[in-house]
């Protein structure tokens, strides 16, 4: 008689129901008494079928767990053990060329902000972009060749993505303007769909900018820390003056007039403004913010600044407290505004399993101010992590490799975590600067990780109890936001 | 599944293709199929229901293919242009123009079936 064994899965239970998550496919699955009796007969390990039927046939009876084995089996929750080891099954490579869906305009790489945490200024920048031989400023030449670029490399893609990222973006405000309205121009003669966002601090947000982001119907993210005691402990000018009192007014202005596009507030949390709730609270409530998402600073692990295991647990159990308010909200068919769940939630909901963490050199690339094609925003101007240039392209040989060095299945560490099917082994830059190695796994954030996704399966699983509608609203979730 | 629930897309994108491959779906998907002259396996798309198109269950000539890839039941315009070719189908058929000349060439063709060997030729 055949042995039987549970293959990777991660149970949870909400609402007062158990549920299976199933790892490497992203299957959720509710589960009856009888099949999580099962699996739970299974936890020590594999057992003979025989001998799982008859521990359990008093209680459920003999047709009911072999049946119920049965579809477990179908599901590929359990599988028979094995005499051979299965022959290696080899990585999928996505399929070349991948049309480009998302470009990250660098327009510029200063800053009129001097804040402490900086990935880009402070002392884990990669590019030297104070002293460096890239450009401050990416002309009006090179922003129009990379819109032809973006055009080219997407292919037969019906739609088309421009985020505007710096150093400071409006910095380059006329560049910018000129960018919109030829990349308009270029979309509406090859018929392609194309959407705007940007990313700012805020500062040097006026009312003819304002007027422009309207009717240009640019979504808007805004970099802010929360109230005035935490945005102004990093977040300061040259001068070391805090910038709270500058930004406050021209955001609610921005808010108050901005209604094509939901505003959003991107938060970085440090171990000195890790208050994450009065930071939501002040963000919504005072600000008038539609979303807030929030994510821990990006360093190498040595600043002072730096989140470390405690800080984690807090985090956690910060976002675990917001996430509920999110369920409770939801139960209600209301908006809520934290979004961090609500793209983990989208995510579950599709049940990706990701070869990659994000699009990073696949669907999504930075473009440096000389035009240079990077991974993502986060590496624009670094030679290191070039894929090409907007006039030549993006290297299909350099890209190729880079595919197959970042495979999910050459993360060792990775291959036992259930988690990996929604993290992939995290951020290419928190990698590199905490390892030195984009493909190393962000081995600093798995319990962290962990313990987030299984909070957001539980809020997921919990709203499919409740209120199963309401996950109809996450069937076309936009693609991932630059952070 | 009467023990398990999906709750997410991709659970349910797992359930379907389990039922669909299940022996017993296998079978009956095939039963409704015209297999003449196709091979065994499972067929190519098991989900949705046999809906008859065109030529490939009337006798309609002009589709090279069913709704399946298969070719059984179906004519073969290269050889013959016939009745409905040049109604139904994309088949550039060579038949008398029955707008201005030869309005009543079909008229004794009430079902293709039967009549099709009423349908004459034309001389100008």
């Amino acid at each position: 008689m055949s042995t039987i064994a549970a293959r990777e899965h991660h149970r949870i239970e909400a609402a007062g129901h158990p549920f299976v998550y199933l790892v490497p496919s992203g299957a959720l699955f509710e589960v009856d008494e009888t099949a999580d009796a099962i699996l739970q007969a299974l936890s020590a390990g594999p057992r003979p079928r025989d001998e799982v039927v008859g521990a359990l046939a008093a209680r459920f009876g003999d047709a009911a767990v072999s049946e119920t084995i049965g579809e477990l089996m179908q599901l590929q929750a359990l599988g028979v053990v094995a005499t051979q080891p299965a022959a290696p099954r080899p990585a999928f490579i996505p399929l070349k060329p991948i049309p480009l869906q998302s470009m990250v305009l660098n327009v510029t790489n200063q800053c009129n902000l001097n804040c402490t945490y900086c990935y880009e200024y402070g002392d884990d920048k990669i590019v030297d972009t104070s002293n460096g031989t890239k450009p401050k400023f990416m002309s009006e030449v090179t922003a129009r060749e990379a819109v032809d670029f973006m055009f080219t490399e997407a292919g037969d893609s019906p739609t088309a993505h421009i985020t505007f990222f710096g150093g400071e973006t409006l910095l380059n405000f006329p560049v910018l303007k000129k960018t919109v309205a030829y990349a308009r121009r270029r979309a509406t003669e090859l018929g392609k769909h194309l959407d705007f966002s940007l990313t700012t601090n805020a500062t040097l947000l006026k009312p003819d900018v304002i007027d422009f982001l309207v009717e240009n119907r640019i979504a808007v993210t805004v970099s802010i820390d929360g109230p005035p005691k935490l945005q102004d402990k990093f977040r300061v000018f040259h001068n070391g003056k805090g910038s709270y009192d500058i930004v406050a007014p021209k955001i609610k202005e921005l808010i108050g007039r901005h209604r094509t596009r939901p505003i959003g507030a991107r938060v970085t949390l440090t171990k000195q403004t890790l208050d994450v709730k009065s930071i939501y609270t002040h963000l919504t409530e005072e600000i008038g913010f539609h979303e807030v998402g929030f994510a821990p600073v990006t360093n190498s692990g040595e600043r002072d600044f730096a989140i470390s295991g405690q800080g984690f647990d807090d985090m956690l159990g910060q976002f675990t407290e917001l996430a509920y308010e999110f369920l409770e909200a939801a139960c209600q068919n209301k908006h809520h505004g934290f979004s961090n769940v609500r793209e983990t939630i989208g995510e579950l909901h599709k049940g990706v399993s990701k070869a990659y963490p994000c699009g990073a050199g696949v669907g999504l690339v930075g473009v440096a101010t000389d035009g240079d094609v990077n991974l993502c925003h986060r590496f624009a101007g670094s030679d290191e992590h070039k894929l090409g240039h907007v006039r030549d392209g993006i290297d299909r040989t350099i890209q190729a490799e880079f595919l197959r060095r970042h495979h999910i299945d050459n993360k060792t560490d990775c291959a036992t975590c259930w988690a990996r099917p929604v993290c992939s082994g995290g951020c290419y830059h928190e990698a590199h600067l905490r390892f030195g190695d984009t493909t190393s796994a962000t081995l600093h954030y798995c319990d962290w990780i962990r313990g987030w996704t299984e909070v957001c399966l539980k809020v997921y699983a919990e709203l499919s109890v409740r209120n199963p509608d309401y996950l109809r609203r996450f069937d076309d979730e936009p693609a991932e936001r630059v952070a | 599944m009467k023990h398990l629930k999906s709750i997410n897309q991709k659970a349910a994108r797992v359930e379907r293709h389990v039922m669909h491959n299940t022996p017993a779906a296998v079978a009956t998907a095939a039963e409704h199929d015209v297999v003449a002259l196709q091979r065994g396996g499972p067929p190519q798309q098991p989900s949705a229901p046999h809906i008859p198109l065109g030529c490939s269950l009337v006798f309609s000539p002009g589709w090279e293919a069913d709704r399946t890839g298969g070719t059984a039941g179906l004519c073969q315009p290269v050889e013959r242009d016939l009745f409905d070719c040049h109604i139904g189908c994309y088949w550039p058929a060579q038949v008398p123009d029955q707008l201005n000349h030869a309005p009543d060439w079909t008229n004794k063709c009430a079902a293709a079936q039967k009549d099709w060997r009423k349908i004459d030729l034309v001389f100008p």
